[in-house]
């Protein structure tokens, strides 16, 4: 397992050093952190329900108005429990 | 070394003390979320026959929650060996597309140090990480800081999980499920540089809920990556 884990991590790496990279190369290795970041988050927040929802709107007017990742993961902590007993209360 | 990328050519890469520090400051959110999740890992680890010290050794070694969540339900006597470790090759998958986007700046560091800083990648810090470098602050340190703090978080806290398990409640309860969540979301937005992310993004999303409803497990994750980059070269292509 741990040697697993390993070459997944370093996999990557080793495979960017070995090659020279294009342009397209490049490009392509710019456009992965969002979009790995965005199928990270969006089952979550678009299939589990309207409190997910609600609470991840909240972290990103957060996120654009204050600019700070500890104020915006501590709002979506709260919106998420408020909205769940809201959810909860409703059905 | 081979000839880098030419966007990110002038710019000097770092590999500092203040860089680790700064990483692993950034990390402390999260690495409180992290422990909820560790405790829940080491009282399921105790349940499925896993001693506390075994339990966190495997958190050390392995340091991917959701791979060994996973895993736990596959423990047995004797123990299914091939599974294990197929799991966990597929649920780090992810982690190659992440390591690669870490090239075009750690391939100028050090070996060892690069190397060694990739042991202890994990989806948080790396994505701090990114963040980093997108706003031009290229130290590799960055990388490893954040990484330490929440292994010895993940690791502690699945100890304390499997030595006194039982009294730990369900994460969600508390919201906590939800910080990673949150983190994520936050860091896409300070992603955000115009219309050009509206297309790799909403396919990424797209394939992502896809993947996540039709296959089982994280393919999602690594399907949803890669469809979104390779969109976000086509349009940078035509």
């Amino acid at each position: 397992m741990a040697l697993a884990t390993y070459a997944t991590r370093a996999g990557g790496l080793w495979l960017a050093n070995r090659f020279e990279l294009s342009e397209r190369a490049g490009a392509w290795l710019d456009a992965i952190p969002g979009a790995i970041l965005v199928s990270l988050v969006a089952p979550t927040v678009l299939t589990s329900g309207p409190a997910e929802a609600l609470a991840a709107v909240a972290v990103v007017v957060v996120a654009l108005r204050s600019g700070s990742l500890p104020l915006a993961m501590a709002t979506g902590v709260v919106a998420v429990v408020l909205l769940r007993a809201v959810v909860a209360g409703l059905t | 070394m081979q000839q880098k990328n030419a966007i990110h050519e002038e710019e000097r890469v770092t590999f500092t003390l203040a860089g680790a520090l700064a990483g692993a400051r950034k990390c402390v959110p999260v690495a409180i979320s992290g422990c909820a999740i560790g405790l829940v890992f080491g009282t399921l680890a105790g349940q499925a026959g896993l001693g506390a010290g075994e339990a966190a050794l495997m958190s050390a070694f392995v340091f991917s929650g959701a791979a060994q969540f996973l895993v736990l339900g596959l423990w047995a006597s004797p123990l299914p060996l091939v599974a294990i470790v197929f799991t966990t090759l597929i649920v780090g998958l992810r982690h190659l597309l992440m390591g690669a986007a870490l090239g075009p700046v750690f391939s100028r560091l050090p070996r060892l140090k690069a190397y060694g800083s990739v042991y202890f990648m994990a989806d948080e810090n790396w994505a701090f990480t990114m963040g980093e470098f997108d706003k031009g602050r290229r130290d590799g340190a960055f990388l490893l800081g954040g990484g330490l703090l929440d292994a010895f978080a993940w690791t502690a806290s699945t100890f304390v999980g499997g030595a006194f398990g039982g009294a730990v409640e369900d994460p969600a309860r508390w919201g906590l499920d939800f910080a990673f969540t949150a983190t994520f979301l936050a860091l896409i937005v300070g992603m955000w540089k115009g219309k050009t992310n509206i297309l790799p993004w909403t396919v990424a999303a797209a394939v992502s809920v896809a993947a996540h409803h039709w296959l089982p497990g994280q393919w999602y994750i690594l399907l949803g990556g890669l469809a979104g980059s390779f969109a976000g070269v086509v349009r940078r292509g035509s």
